[in-house]
């Protein structure tokens, strides 16, 4: 049972082959993780391997016990009995040892997985937003449903199967050198060219399944943008070209997983039946050497070597020796077979397990910051002091380690930009010289063209984004010096694409503040214009919310995403309005709770409509990452630059 | 459903019959193989008297054909069943495309656009699986069960008799295990999902998470959540992985019950009776008996694997059964005569079970060229108006006419072809930006393009971009700003030079003035072409020849700017409101 069903979207297998080192990796980790459990199963594993394989012994000493039977009757029909006691012993230390080895794995491969999973999820908390900026939502889903899956194969099925059939190879190999030497050397010339074919058709078949996975993100990508634009092509009229794009997709697919599914099909047929040659070569040899010798073969053995007490290593080949010895050649020839039919899925998850620790080793978002957010309140003698409780009151606390002293700065929301450069790539600069002061309570519009720098400045603020040059100061302190962390508790954000969790509508309100009371979230609810709305819904507060929020209407969703700001409740807001179209009335209503959460806070507004920046203090006009323009709304309306022309509607915004 | 599904194997067919046929011969020859060395052996003991090779050189050469034509045909097999299993699953997935293009509106809406892509592709997967295992392994392991016990007969009349016992009972523990593991795993694919889909949340909300410094928070979430998926998992593997101790056991007890018997019939026997054995009958007995119970694994993996798809094929058969419920009439018109429409005691309800009409007693006349405005609030039902036009759906009650004929008469492609909707949800695919263009009209030539987009105000902005017409557009139209992308979208639907143009809510994102001159472009450079505009400001449709005021699936009021301004004072109070706000500082 490999991977569920489900998601499974987004391009996968771009790289070819796995860096060195990977498979090492993956080892050691699943080592480290499961040691006892892991010693547990290889212990099961090698017993159930020495089991499984004493079985050719077996029949090759109850061959010899009938033998004996047929002359001396009593005598060999003991030695049938003891080895049939032997092996039911042995047996069933095989079944129990199964039994143990196949549940610890279940676990193993499940605590393996999960933990990976965690290690994933934790790291991808932690990565830059730059990460998510240059990497599509499918590159990283497919590591946590293709990768994992391929890993589960790996981990579930593979490695056990490797492992037991290489115990099991070096003890039929040992056992067969035993028994006889030429023998010997007659399988292993079978088994080389076993590999051989294994390494040419295997290797081929790997190769293609890696071009498999590029087509199937190929076909997945093109459904997705078909599907998702499925309206548009029926009032098109463009059914008949769509279906034409999509078979030439998917005929590219059928070509790779053709050859794919051809070679790994065909490896295992042919494995088996070189293997079955080899048993009649075996047992052709085997024969003519007992015939021509009319049984007094001479043979190569170490039986012969324990036997005669080290005095000779040969004896007398014998009908019994064949016979066994033919079946371990099959069970030999088994075994390699199983090894190189893991061959696929063991490339397929190298290459997956070098995704996953691509991920894995991401650099994190540095934090250098020392100042941090502490409640404060004001000692008797009107001093700012740090303490416990919630006061309202918020200070920076600013260590300064030369003089080993603390000061405590109150959170204001004084924001200085000063001579700010910045670029996403070093290369290109695409904010220029930057300077902008927001006093405390002030209210700072960007208005400007798509790619001017409106939410640049912003992610630049809450650095989301690392300036190049220039300063940031946030009352009064670099804001390279504030903890991440703290900083962007300081500053609360309604971002352009509202985005919601699932989960109640209660805990989506609560996400600004995890601690907030009901009251608390009520009050915010209202403050937001939300709460009219939010009882209304099946379940009030309590109401699920799946899919980011689709059982809601885009305006009742930007009203829940400004109450989250609102619980959040921080000195100073980022306002990225959104675009898409409400109606009239919704507008009205989200406008007004944008303006309530506003006040009495300094407030950073992207806008997409002049109408909300008339008020505000002053107004940013950007143009190709620099402000041209900048003053209040009746300044700008005076100077007639391009503001006014924005709005007297000759140029247009968003 | 299996008849809905074999349909898709079409060209596939031959490798389809042609792989069990194979399966078929390589079974033959597996089988065939103990029996002959039996006789090998029998051979060597006799040559090991005589000295003569002969016998033993034939049969070598015997065994070694078989082992050479088993090759052949497991080898072919692998590569016909590989040609069947893709070119079905090809097949099966350009079906399923086709009949997603054959939809109407509603049936799109019926599945949700991820459901539809998890069925053309995990589904589809699963489906090949099981298909390619039914070809091969499905008639490989009944077959290599049934001659291995046949064949084990033909060396010992009563000895086999275990295998009827043991494969029952074997069968019996498998089937218990896939009986008690199916309902854990499919309740844990469940959850899985929801796992992985609280992933895409995460991903996707990353912004607002580190934006409240979450990320602790996230972790602890999915970490709990990861908990639990993980314990559903391990408990239902700990059930499977009772198939290997279960398996051991028959084959060992099996084996072990052979050797005794057969050990002692060796010893008691009398060569010359029936029932006779010797050491080497009694070794390829064993080796049918390991075929007949690794017959019976594949068949309970077969099992598994088919449990697992019959989920998926019922999804995928559920799209392809799915009728497209508006088809184009037998003897359809193909001509629209002009532009006019009307409304004739039209209701409406997207489903038949729905309790509220969407829409209800419509009733209206329009003449052709002229310009119809439609405003109201979210919910009123204004684009489910406009889309009973092209038919994007039908009316539930009354009649809907379109060039004087009732749109039911025409042929759908040429219907469609003449009314050209702007959807509100509009959406530019990846390409150039001429290729997006040419959805309108494949056979536009570059100066209907420049005439099409200087009408919609995308020329100009088109011209700044480095490549300027053969731009690439991102997937979903990401790289153009909202308002480009409506004007894009525009000039498409412009394109098809149609007899009604629909623009649903297009130029939100445009500012006033181009949106000023857009209409301007419509009325001089298409003046016979009807327009319905449905817009949320005012100034865009109040140059109409008709407003009409939705609420609530009825028009309220309908009239001219004018007429509206004095009879409905809503329409009065909302002009005011938006234009005080233009006033004070213009609505971009």
């Amino acid at each position: 049972m490999a991977g569920p069903g489900g998601m499974r979207r987004g391009p996968a297998g771009a790289k070819m082959r796995a860096p060195k080192g990977t498979t090492k990796r993956l080892i050691g980790m699943l080592f480290r993780e499961n040691k006892w459990y892991l010693i547990a199963v290889v212990t099961c594993l090698i017993i159930c391997s020495i089991c499984g394989s004493v079985g050719g012994i077996f029949m090759k000493n109850l061959y010899d016990a009938i033998e004996l039977a047929l002359v001396d009757r009593s005598a060999g029909w003991n030695q049938v009995l003891t080895l049939i006691g032997i092996m039911i012993g042995v047996y069933s230390l095989n079944i129990l040892c199964a039994f143990i080895h196949t549940r610890l794995n279940a676990v193993v491969t499940y605590k393996f997985l999960t933990n990976l999973r965690n290690k994933m999820f934790e790291r991808m908390q932690k990565l830059p937003v730059r990460y998510f900026d240059s990497h599509t939502h499918g590159e990283v889903m497919s590591h946590y449903t293709n990768d994992i899956d391929v890993l589960s194969q790996l981990v579930s099925q593979s490695i056990p199967h490797l492992f037991q059939s290489v115990i099991t190879i070096t003890i039929l190999f040992c056992t067969m050198v035993f028994y006889s030497l030429w023998l010997t050397m007659v399988v292993l010339i079978g088994v080389f060219t076993m590999l051989i074919v294994t390494k040419k058709i295997g290797g081929r078949s790997a190769t293609f399944f890696l071009s498999q996975q590029r087509s199937v993100a190929a076909v997945e990508g093109f459904v997705e943008e078909a599907m998702s634009g499925q309206k548009v092509i029926k009032v098109f009229n463009h059914e008949s070209s769509a279906i034409q794009d999509f078979d030439r997709v998917n005929e590219e697919w059928q070509g790779n997983a053709y050859k794919a599914n051809k070679f790994a099909n065909m490896l295992m047929p042919i494995l088996n039946n070189i293997g079955n040659s080899l048993y009649v070569l075996v047992a052709f040899i085997g024969g003519t050497l007992l015939v021509l010798t009319k049984g007094q073969m001479a043979n190569l053995s170490l039986e012969a070597v324990f036997d005669s007490g080290f005095t000779t290593a040969m004896n007398v080949l014998s009908i019994s020796v064949c016979i066994s010895f033919l079946n371990m050649t099959k069970h030999f020839a088994n075994q390699v077979s199983q090894v190189s039919g893991q061959i696929n899925a063991v490339v397929m998850a190298q290459a997956g397990a070098a995704r996953v620790f691509q991920m894995i080793d991401e650099l994190e978002e540095t934090d250098e910051g020392y100042v941090t957010l502490v409640n404060a309140k004001y000692d008797e003698n009107g001093n700012l002091t740090e303490t416990k409780e919630r006061t309202g009151i918020w200070a920076w606390k600013h260590p300064h380690k030369a003089e080993g002293t603390v000061t405590y700065t109150r959170l204001a929301g004084d924001i200085v930009l000063d001579h700010v450069d910045f670029g996403y790539v070093p290369e290109k600069i695409v904010l220029h010289d930057v300077t902008l002061y927001a006093k405390p309570g002030q209210k700072v519009a960007f208005v400007g063209a798509t790619g001017a720098g409106k939410t640049t400045i912003t992610n630049l603020i809450n650095r989301f984004y690392d300036i190049a040059d220039g300063k940031v100061r946030y009352d009064g302190i670099n804001i390279n010096k504030i903890k991440k962390a703290d900083l962007r508790r300081s500053l609360g954000i309604v971002l352009q694409d509202t985005n919601l969790f699932t989960g109640t509508v209660m805990e989506n309100i609560r996400y600004g503040r995890l601690d907030a009371t009901d009251e608390e979230v009520y009050a915010a609810a209202r403050l937001a214009n939300a709460d009219d709305f939010i009882r209304r819904l099946p379940n009030g507060y309590q109401t699920m919310l799946t899919a980011d929020g689709a059982n809601l209407s885009q305006g009742q969703r930007q009203l829940l995403s400004i109450a989250r700001a609102a619980v959040a409740d921080a000195p100073v807001m980022i306002l990225d309005e959104a675009t898409s179209s409400i109606d009239t009335r919704t507008e009205a209503l989200v406008q007004k709770g944008t303006d309530q959460l506003m006040q009495g806070r300094t407030v950073f507004v992207i806008a997409h409509r002049l109408s909300t920046v008339q008020n505000s203090d002053v107004i940013m006009v950007l143009d190709h990452g620099r402000i041209i323009e900048r003053g209040s709304h009746q300044e700008l309306i005076a100077q007639k630059g391009k503001y006014y022309q924005l709005y007297t509607g000759a140029f247009e915004l968003e | 459903m299996l008849r809905k599904l074999a349909r898709s194997i079409r060209d596939v067919k031959k490798p389809a019959i042609l792989t069990p046929i194979l399966i078929v011969g390589e079974v033959v020859m597996e089988i065939m193989m103990p029996l002959t060395i039996v006789r090998l052996v029998g051979y060597i003991r006799a040559a090991e008297g005589t000295g003569s090779m002969k016998y033993v050189i034939i049969c070598g050469v015997q065994l070694l054909c078989m082992a050479l034509i088993s090759l052949l045909f497991g080898a072919l097999a692998g590569k016909t069943a590989a040609k069947a299993s893709t070119g079905f699953a090809k097949n099966l997935r350009h079906d399923l495309f086709v009949s997603v293009q054959n939809f109407s509106f509603s049936n799109i809406d019926k599945f949700s656009t991820s459901s539809l892509i998890t069925r053309m592709t995990t589904d589809v997967n699963n489906v090949q699986m099981s298909f390619m295992m039914i070809i091969r392994t499905a008639v490989r392991a009944p077959l290599m069960m049934i001659s291995a016990i046949i064949a084990a007969f033909s060396l010992h009349p009563t000895l086999p008799w275990l295998f009827v016992v043991v494969v029952p009972l074997l069968g019996l523990a498998l089937g218990m295990i896939i009986k008690v593991a199916m309902p854990l795993f499919n309740r844990v694919f469940k959850k899985y999902d929801a796992l992985n889909a609280s992933i895409q949340e995460n991903v996707k909300g990353m912004r607002v998470v580190k934006a409240y410094v979450r990320e602790d928070h996230e972790c602890e979430k999915f970490g709990t959540a990861a908990e639990e998926v993980k314990r559903e998992f391990t408990r239902a593997e700990k059930v499977v992985a009772l198939n290997m101790p279960v398996m051991n056991f028959f084959m060992h007890v099996n084996m072990l019950v052979i050797a005794f018997f057969g050990a002692k019939l060796i010893i008691n026997g009398n060569p010359s009776v029936a029932g006779s054995i010797n050491v080497e009958t009694l070794s390829s007995l064993l080796t049918y008996s390991m075929q007949v119970l690794m017959s019976l694994m594949m068949c309970s993996m077969i099992f598994v694997q088919i449990a697992i798809s019959v989920e998926s094929a019922r999804r995928i058969v559920e799209v392809l059964d799915e009728k497209a419920e508006i088809v184009s009439p037998q003897n359809p018109i193909t001509e629209i005569a002009d532009g006019s429409f009307a409304f004739e005691n039209v209701s409406f309800k997207y489903q038949k079970g729905a309790e509220k009409y969407v829409l209800s007693d419509i009733n209206l006349t329009v003449p052709s060229g002229s310009t119809v405005g439609i405003m109201g609030v979210t919910g009123s039902a204004k684009s489910s108006l406009v889309s009973l036009l092209p038919r994007l759906y039908d009316a539930t009650e009354g009649a809907v006419y379109v060039g004087g004929k009732n749109v039911k008469e025409y042929d759908i492609v040429a219907l469609r072809d003449a009314i050209s909707v702007v959807l509100q949800k509009n959406l530019l695919f990846s390409g150039t930006i001429a290729e997006n263009l040419r959805w309108g009209n494949p056979n536009a030539t570059d100066e209907e393009l420049v005439a099409a987009c200087k009408i919609a105000q995308a020329d100009e902005f088109i011209r700044t971009f480095p490549e300027g017409y053969a731009s690439h557009i991102e997937q979903g139209g990401t790289n153009v700003s909202g308002g480009q992308k409506q004007r894009l979208c525009i000039a498409r639907a412009i394109l098809k030079k149609p007899k009604i143009l629909i623009f649903d809510d297009s130029t939100s994102a445009v500012d006033t003035k181009t949106d000023a001159f857009i209409r301007k472009g419509l009325k001089e450079q298409i003046p016979n072409t009807t327009k319905i505009i449905i817009a949320q400001r005012v100034a865009s449709v109040m140059d109409a020849d008709v407003i009409l005021i939705m609420e609530g699936g009825k028009i309220a009021a309908q009239g001219t700017h004018g007429e509206l301004m004095q009879t409905f004072p809503p329409y009065r109070e909302m002009y005011e409101a938006q234009n005080r706000v233009n006033e004070e500082g213009g609505e971009a």
